[in-house]
């Protein structure tokens, strides 16, 4: 078989199962595996020296995670890209699914109970928003995108899951959203001045916005300008945190030997806190290694969007890896009390079963892009229809 | 295509661009991981530490308190004590409910455990009562399947064996109140910690107190200890060995019986004292237990002051027991000489004033032996017309009167002797001369401790040195506790055939056959005693009692009658122990106070371990019953002719 025949045949998506298997970015999923290694390893320690009861379950639901993986990865982009719509609109109806029931309910609930998994829709949401903006803006040139009210679809589909999210009330998923989509913008093209329009509006917004926020996290943001303000309550999550991490010092107090955590003041260890459990026991240069790792899935994210030659593929690249980044650069922020403890995971490496999943479906995608990045799609999503 | 082209460059362009921002706000947080985890590393493993590691401190056994033979004073008692740990019972209320049918818990009690369970963690564990007795200690074990969560401890109590017999000496301990929290000793901070809040166990506090151990335990974010990281051993209390005798002070003490008096028995060549007893007393174990309001209203009220240790801060007129005093300041003056005589009429004349011997019919003609056998007023206040109070005031004090002696214990009272200074000083008025013939029979303003006259009696007794009384083998010095080196005391500088002298009209005061105590002699194996009598009145005899006749002192009311005095020296021949005795309101001291200074002596010179007996004179002192030691009792015609001392001038 030769190369040319190859290639072309790879524009027009006519690959074998087998072929797009050899496809798929093995080195990245190793590298993504070893955060999931990562994981488990303080998982383990989490549990004082132990497996259960989170290490041998984030093996479980890592193993399905890769096997999701590789389902979407080897589905043809372009069938992603015919059904994005549709799996926004089932997201959209499963968040207010959501809002209704916890209304009729009682008091906030962010999931739906499917008997295996415990479903939250607003973490399906990150993943179909960014579908359905990829597929808006894979038809739209630049000339369309630089038109004002070109924006207003693109804008509404972003508003509305994020206000549901926001009645939830997820402070810190609705930020997600935002910027996630805000970079997705960005990249399709639409022009910088909007932007600053945006920020300009937002920040007049913020005084009012106030008046709108839970108490809770009113405290959560008071907290975090002066976290010496409530040294026992709110407060105190965060200054523990930061001793956890000061103590660790350079290289950490061993494995299994980390007191904050071990001795329970390390609040939500095995969760949102896990990064400076694992700064703790192994020091800073461990806290910059786990960094450095995921700074080259974000650069196998868009280094795939730059050789992508489609602009669907492209979009989703970017936005699955600006969403992993969020993910990645709130929580240790967070943990760090750089910004305010807003309850976002650690992807990989924290405890728990929809963000796993979320970002292994998201991977997939990204990989789907990657096995598809020849693949030309027309403007309406038809092979080549250039 | 050219669109796309476009639209790539767009895209590729805005990708670097995002990639940067990206790597911007990942140096960021490399840049505050630095900071946290190596600038301020040190700052947050102390922090840790501190959150982690909590002192515990194991208080040491205080050091005993023992007398000159060993015998223990204050000990540390096992004390059982009920905790309840408000997580191991299912329901606390019933709980207690069911303990205090076992034992009684007053409703005080049931209120403090709930409140203090409820204030503390569940696992802490919370005192129900202390001092079970043995019997209590083990109803509550077997009845320990009904009693979850109740556990029996173990704890030190200081107990004083001995009680009220040495209390006044020994102190007792109590909680810690918020003015003792000085110093940085944590051990301070301990709730159940007792310190030193009197006497010996006050003064010699720290080296009794020991050392605290340390256990440093490893406690979680609850406050639930995990593991022992390190354990310090501390150190016990320093035992404290005490010069009294606790035979002779256990003695002492039960002979001035329910008087409110004192005792000094002391060691002349040493001045150790081998009894210091006041009486009433207090139960030291009662304070160290925690005394109730009403049991302090009591100790506090009692006219007969059982918290005041009458032989330290009692401070009472000498009377005739100063008599020795002026002896031998007239002697040293060489004004008057040992054989002149003076001529008692029963009163001497002074300008307008009369002042009375207690003789009313005089006893003639006396010179100084004469007239110290009998006590006679008269030739005191001649003798001290004629050489002046400050010669007497310079003698009193070479004798140890009017300072403080600085024995070991706090709460000595300086005593007064006055003089001329003295009483311009603080009265701004002249000195006269009736107040020096006052205050040659000790009375007027002249004031003594009992602890003093013993200590001006051993003076005399071993030929003038000054020797200065101590209660503790032991003394403070840089903060260590360090045997006390043997003294050596230097003379007060009286001539030997002088207090020969006085010494001799002493023995004459016991043995002669007109001496006022001539009823409290001894014979121990040929040993003798010498002593003096004193009787020092409180109230003024006025004029008009004087001439209806004085009522007798068993007339008066109890605070009104005269304190009963003796001081003495024994054995004679060879002086060894000085003793001093006072009984507050009791009446003459030849009648109230010798005969008990009489058998105390008799205690110490059989107790005298210089002294070789047969088994069969042991047992002969044993069986001899107090009082009946051969010639001390007198008939009561003999008892009616004792001084009684109206002797103050209107």
């Amino acid at each position: 078989m030769s190369n040319g025949l190859m290639t072309a045949r790879m524009r027009r998506g006519e690959m074998t199962l087998g072929e797009k298997l050899w496809q798929v970015s093995w080195s990245f999923v190793l590298l993504i595996s070893a955060l999931a290694g990562i994981g488990v390893v303080m998982l383990y320690s989490a549990a004082n020296g132990d497996m259960d009861p989170w290490a041998s379950r984030h093996i479980t639901r890592y193993g399905v995670g890769l096997v999701l993986l590789l389902v979407v990865a080897l589905i043809d982009i372009r069938q992603w890209m015919r059904y994005a719509y549709w799996l926004y609109a089932l997201a959209f109806v499963l968040l207010v699914a959501v809002e209704v029931k916890g209304t009729i309910g009682m008091g906030a609930q962010r999931w739906i109970d499917l008997g295996v998994i415990q479903l939250q829709p607003s973490e399906l949401m990150k993943v179909a928003l960014v579908l359905a903006l990829a597929r808006f803006f894979h038809g739209a040139d630049l000339s369309d995108v630089g038109r004002p009210l070109y924006l207003v679809i693109p804008v509404l589909l972003v508003l509305a899951p994020v206000a549901l999210v926001l009645r939830q009330p997820d402070l810190g998923t609705a930020l997600m959203m935002l910027a996630g989509a805000a970079v997705l913008f960005f990249v399709a093209g639409v022009r910088l001045w909007m932007f600053a329009l945006v920020v300009v509006a937002g920040l007049s917004v913020i005084p009012v916005a106030w008046q709108f926020l839970h108490d809770y996290q009113k405290q959560r943001v008071l907290t975090f300008i002066n976290p010496e303000r409530d040294p026992l309550g709110a407060g105190y999550h965060i200054l523990q945190s930061k001793i956890a991490l000061g103590s660790g010092g350079l290289t950490g107090k061993g494995f299994l030997q980390g007191t904050q955590s071990h001795l329970n003041f390390l609040p939500e260890k095995q969760t949102d806190f896990i990064f400076v459990m694992l700064a703790e026991e192994f020091g800073m240069l461990a806290g910059i290694g786990l960094l450095v790792l995921y700074v080259l899935v974000v650069a196998y994210g868009l280094a795939i969007a730059l050789r992508t030659r489609n602009q669907f593929g492209r979009l989703v690249s970017i936005g699955v890896t600006v969403t992993f980044f969020l993910y990645v650069f709130i929580n240790i922020a967070m943990v760090m009390g750089l910004i305010p403890v807003v309850g976002v995971p650690l992807p990989l490496v924290s405890y728990g079963g929809t963000a796993m999943l979320t970002l292994m479906l998201a991977f997939g995608l990204l990989i789907s892009a990657w096995v598809h990045r020849d693949v030309q799609i027309g403007r309406r999503g038809a092979y080549d229809d250039g | 295509m050219q669109k796309d082209g476009d639209r790539s460059k767009v895209f590729a362009r805005r990708v670097v661009l995002l990639a940067g921002g990206k790597a911007l706000l990942v140096s960021l947080l490399g840049a505050r991981m630095y900071y946290l985890q190596v600038m301020e590393a040190e700052k947050y493993r102390t922090l840790a530490d501190e959150n982690r590691i909590n002192m515990r401190l194991i208080p040491p056994p205080r050091g005993r308190i023992v007398d000159r033979f060993g015998v223990p004073l204050a000990v540390n008692r096992q004390n059982f004590r009920a905790l309840v740990i408000a997580e191991r019972t299912r329901d606390l209320k019933q709980t207690l409910q069911t303990f205090a049918d076992l034992v009684p818990l007053s409703d005080y009690d049931h209120q403090r455990v709930l409140k203090e369970s409820s204030r503390r963690r569940s696992f802490v564990p919370v005192t129900v009562r202390e001092n079970l007795t043995w019997e209590q200690m083990a109803l509550v074990q077997v009845h320990a399947p009904n009693l979850p969560g109740v556990i029996i401890d173990e704890g030190l109590t200081r107990d004083y064996p001995y009680a009220d017999l040495v209390s006044h000496i020994l102190g007792y301990v109590a909680a810690v109140a918020e003015e003792d929290m000085i110093g940085d000793d944590p051990l301070l901070q301990l709730p159940d910690f007792r310190i030193g809040k009197a006497g010996i166990e006050k003064v010699y506090d720290l080296p009794l107190r020991g050392k605290a151990g340390a256990s440093q335990v490893e406690v979680n974010a609850v406050g639930r200890m995990i593991r022992e990281l390190r354990n310090e051993e501390g150190e016990p209390g320093h035992e404290v060995q005490l010069t009294i005798d606790m035979r002779l002070q256990d003695y002492a003490s039960r002979r001035l019986g329910e008087q409110s008096a004192a005792c000094v028995v002391m060691d002349v060549h040493t001045g150790e004292l081998l009894a210091m007893a006041s009486m009433p007393a207090y139960d030291p174990n009662a304070f160290a237990r925690g005394l109730s309001q009403a049991e302090w209203a009591a100790l506090a009220n009692d006219p007969r002051a059982p918290l005041r240790n009458k032989a330290l801060a009692g401070q009472y007129a000498p009377g005739s027991t100063f008599k020795m005093v002026v002896a031998l300041a007239a002697l040293e003056s060489g004004i008057v000489n040992a054989e002149q005589t003076v001529y008692c009429p029963g009163h001497l004349r002074l300008g307008n004033h009369r002042f009375h011997c207690w003789k009313r019919g005089g006893h003639g003609h006396m010179n100084m032996t004469s007239a110290l056998e009998q006590s006679c007023d008269v030739y005191f206040y001649e003798v001290s017309r004629r050489i002046g109070i400050e010669r007497i005031a310079d003698m009193a004090r070479r004798m140890g009167l009017g300072a403080p002696l600085d024995i070991e214990l706090p709460g000595e009272a300086p005593g007064l002797i006055p003089s001329k200074a003295w009483k311009t000083a603080t009265l701004g008025q002249p000195w006269v001369q009736g107040e020096t013939l006052v205050a040659s029979i000790g009375q007027g303003y002249v004031l003594a401790t009992p602890l003093q006259l013993a200590v001006m009696t051993a003076r005399i007794a071993n030929n003038g040195l000054a020797v200065r009384p101590t209660l503790c083998r032991q003394e403070i010095r840089d903060g260590h506790l360090v045997e006390r080196p043997t003294p050596a005391f230097e003379s007060i500088g009286v001539s030997k055939p002088f207090m020969g002298l006085v010494q001799n009209a002493m023995w004459r005061v016991v043995n002669g056959n007109r001496g006022t105590a001539r009823g409290s002699a001894i014979d121990v194996d040929g040993q003798t005693m010498s002593g003096k009598t004193g009787t020092s009145q409180v109230r003024r005899i006025t004029m008009q009692e004087r001439q209806t006749g004085v009522r007798s002192n068993e007339e008066l009311p109890w605070k009104f009658r005269d304190h009963a005095l003796f001081v003495c020296f024994a054995p004679a021949e060879a002086p060894r122990y000085a003793i001093s005795v006072i009984v507050e309101h009791a009446g003459g001291g030849s009648r109230h106070a010798a005969p008990i200074a009489h058998d105390v002596m008799l205690e110490a010179l059989r107790l005298d371990p210089s002294r070789r007996r047969t088994t069969r004179e042991v047992a002969a002192i044993r069986d001899a019953p107090p009082g009946e030691g051969g010639v001390r009792r007198l008939t009561d015609a003999e008892t009616g002719a004792e001084e009684s001392e109206e002797r103050r001038p209107q």
